[in-house]
């Protein structure tokens, strides 16, 4: 079933490439169409078209190959480095969330007891602002000498805990009545009725959360970049380009769309290992068909 | 011997008290090892609930029952029964083979035997060429035979099958009583099995029990007489149409 790419999942690839290729090229067309037609007519709303408050799309990849400081390295491969240092801490943040939320489902699956204890703070836990989070996580951490990245990780899980949680639980309660007294009939043990029955009728609500959260780790970890200027990430660098927009917006694109990458990438490897755990995954995307039966 | 399935005035009510609601009241029942016993009646006559009393899926009311001479909860615990549901409640995520073996998985049978014995089973109910395939990717009468050989994967006493093949179509649906008939010869298990199908009760049955509802009692008992072995041509016995005749009567006579 997973034999080395097939014919069809070459033309798969391939098309999909055209398409995003296809995308990126509109989307410029577009930005750039508008900036022509308002400039022509002279409009203002809802934007601007000035070169300051929308630079040219060649403008934004040319800063790109600059350097981005005298004699340095050129802007890309300088935020390339910043964002995989985020995503390094957006990853560890990923992962630590992420055991925290499917420990919470599980728990909550378990004893309603336990769901009606701690299920308001969870729920409460998210109205409360990263950007409130944030700096209380950075003084403690500070305090018991966590290294920087390790502290950006901690708020980054915040942000990835939480769906996690709702949707593990959810997908834990998923399995049809029938099923669960399946398990009954065999006498299987509850240790053994989530393992072969709830985590794997789980496992598509369970990728779908995680999906949602390796998104929000990276946003978790560039805002918690921020508050103590941490160096090295993609957060102090998208401060730093904001504070020069006007002067040299271009940069703040650019550094925009790198952080967008990082975010992608990051969702499209747990979209792969998706593949590869869930078969309902592979049955959506018609990887297994329905036989000749 | 034992008796497969003992019962003495089972009674089960549902609800509180004030309010309750009387599913099953003074059941008796003796069946012993090979029988195949057929519950039959209208929606809420309480033949599932009967059925999932002995699979200890609810607990009597009242009365006495055992289970291969034990409680239905040792019965359950020693996996003295395998369970067939109206939908074959297959696990989307394993092959048919997987899915086979998922009980003695869950008994701890060591790996080669479990590949045998499901080898075996899905001999038995003939989808060997299709070990491989995933559960959506057959018919709903295939799923069910599959579902069978899961029940059967553990050689359980008893069988409980809970209207197994309400959900298929007509042909399909005598196609499976065949391979029912033939696995209980091949095997020797003991079968109870509810359905609302007159002539699926007496084609399969060596002994039909006719239920009337509010509250659930047995009303008839109808001993099926016909030659022990059952093809096509059973379904044109004069003898079948006076059985299914009777039951019906049975059925009707409470109106």
């Amino acid at each position: 079933m997973t034999s080395p790419a097939s014919p069809s999942q070459i033309g798969r690839a391939v098309r999909a490439g055209f398409s995003i290729l296809a995308v990126i090229g509109g989307f410029i067309l577009l930005w750039e169409t508008y900036k022509l037609a308002w400039g022509a007519l002279d409009w203002s709303w809802p934007v601007r078209p000035d070169n300051r408050t929308m630079p040219h799309s060649w403008d934004v990849v040319v800063a790109l190959f600059q350097p981005a400081q005298r004699r340095g390295p050129i802007l890309l491969l300088v935020e390339l480095r910043a964002a995989l240092f985020t995503l390094w801490e957006a990853f560890v943040g990923f992962l630590m969330g992420g055991a925290v939320g499917f420990g919470l489902g599980v728990l909550f699956v378990r004893s309603q007891t336990a769901e009606r204890a701690f299920m308001p703070y969870v729920v409460g836990s998210q109205t409360v602002p990263i950007l409130a989070i944030a700096p209380m996580v950075v003084v403690w951490g500070g305090r018991v000498d966590l290294p920087q990245w390790f502290i950006v990780s901690i708020i980054a899980a915040y942000l990835t805990f939480f769906p996690v949680a709702i949707n593990t639980l959810r997908g834990l309660r998923s399995p049809q009545r029938t099923a669960l007294e399946l398990m009954t009939s065999y006498a299987a043990s509850p240790r053994e009725a989530l393992w072969k029955l709830r985590v794997p009728s789980a496992l598509p609500y369970i990728f779908t959360a995680l999906k949602v959260s390796a998104a929000a780790s990276v946003i978790g970890a560039i805002v918690g970049e921020l508050p103590a200027g941490f160096r090295g990430g993609l957060g102090r660098d998208l401060l730093q380009f904001s504070q020069q927009f006007t002067a040299a917006p271009e940069k703040m694109f650019a550094a925009v769309i790198v952080a967008g990458l990082a975010g992608i990438t990051f969702v499209g490897a747990v979209t792969l290992v998706e593949h590869r755990v869930v078969v309902a995954a592979r049955r959506q995307s018609g990887e297994i068909g329905r036989a000749a039966a | 011997m034992t008796l497969v399935v003992e019962a003495r005035s089972v009674s089960k009510t549902f609800g509180r008290a004030g309010e309750a609601v009387s599913a099953l009241a003074g059941i008796d029942l003796e069946m012993s090892q090979g029988d195949f016993i057929s519950l039959i009646g209208p929606s809420g006559c309480g033949k599932s609930t009967l059925l999932r009393l002995i699979a200890d899926l609810a607990k009597p009311t009242g009365g006495e029952l055992s289970v291969n001479g034990k409680t239905p909860e040792r019965a359950r615990t020693d996996r003295d029964y395998g369970m067939v549901f109206q939908s074959a409640t297959l696990l989307d995520w394993r092959t048919v083979t997987k899915n086979v073996e998922l009980p003695l998985e869950i008994m701890d049978v060591g790996g080669s035997e479990r590949a045998r014995r499901a080898e075996e089973m899905l001999k038995l109910v003939q989808l060997g060429q299709f070990a491989d395939h995933f559960p959506w990717q057959l018919s709903g009468g295939m799923q069910q035979r599959v579902a069978i050989a899961r029940a059967l994967a553990f050689s359980p006493a008893l069988l409980l099958m809970d209207e197994p093949f309400g959900a298929l179509d007509e042909m399909t649906r005598e196609l499976m009583q065949q391979e029912v008939l033939r696995l209980w010869g091949e095997t020797g298990t003991s079968v109870v099995f509810v359905t609302h199908s007159i002539p699926e009760a007496v084609f399969l049955s060596t002994r039909v029990l006719v239920m009337t509802p509010r509250p659930g009692t047995i009303s008839h008992e109808i001993a099926i007489d016909l030659p022990s072995r059952r093809d096509n041509e059973t379904r044109k016995n004069p003898r079948y149409f006076e059985l299914i005749t009777e039951v019906r009567d049975a059925l009707r006579s409470h109106d």
